[in-house]
């Protein structure tokens, strides 16, 4: 799946002229960009997680030749799956209400619902 | 920021559409990743990243608390891989430490 076919998925299901609908998921990808660039997590709930984390510099070895290196520390992004989406491509049920404080969801009750 | 965060800042920048209209569309835009992902299909969203579901084989655990032998079994995982673009700029970005001190002012 690309942009434009998420484009085509709105225009199909939503009736959004196609220039609108790509103009709104241009600008929710971009806002995404935009707040992990500022070092700002983008929680989308259903969906997951996207956290940048910080990595402190290490020693690394270029694996070709064995050469110790330093590696800087630097900035990663990580995407944590939400427990529905993990539910979802396991057939599961979408939410286990049986175990509504899974590590994702706690502390931020707006996730479940 | 969350979804509800999202849906606000896209109403913000495109006011010529309605803010509902806007949370259909963003949440149309995950629920349609969503079931591509749930048929297997990869995702790729250019000068972001992209997302592939990987298998991970059955494999035996153990219960942490009484040690006992438990079958994991197969499970579909969601991973994603960030784009070149989304990369560099997240390493750019400011330390969560400065960002905390300017919340605070």
């Amino acid at each position: 799946m690309t942009k434009a076919e998420i484009v085509e998925q709105i225009y199909e299901r939503v009736g959004f002229s196609k220039k609108e609908a790509a103009e709104l998921v241009e600008k929710v990808f971009e806002i995404i960009k935009e707040t992990l660039a500022e070092g700002e997590k983008v929680k989308v709930s259903g969906f997951g997680n996207f956290v940048v984390r910080h990595k402190n510099a290490r020693k690394g070895r270029n694996p070709q030749t064995g050469q110790e290196i330093l590696l800087d520390a630097r900035k990663v992004l990580t995407f944590k799956p939400s427990l529905v989406l993990k539910n979802v491509l396991n057939d599961e049920d979408e939410v286990d209400e049986g175990n509504p404080q899974s590590i994702e969801t706690v502390g931020e009750p707006s996730d479940i619902y | 920021m969350t979804k509800s965060g999202l849906i606000e800042e896209v109403a913000r920048r495109t006011p010529h559409i309605s803010k509902k209209d806007t949370e259909v569309v963003v949440n149309t835009i995950f629920e349609s990743m969503i079931e591509s992902l749930r048929e297997g299909e990869r995702i790729e969203i250019r000068g972001f990243g992209s997302f592939q579901v990987k298998v991970r084989e059955a494999r035996e655990g153990r219960n942490p608390k009484t040690g006992a032998p438990v079958q994991i079994s197969a499970k579909r995982t969601p991973f994603f891989k960030v784009g070149k673009e989304l990369k560099e700029m997240v390493d750019e970005s400011p330390d969560p430490d400065v960002e905390k001190q300017e919340a605070v002012l």
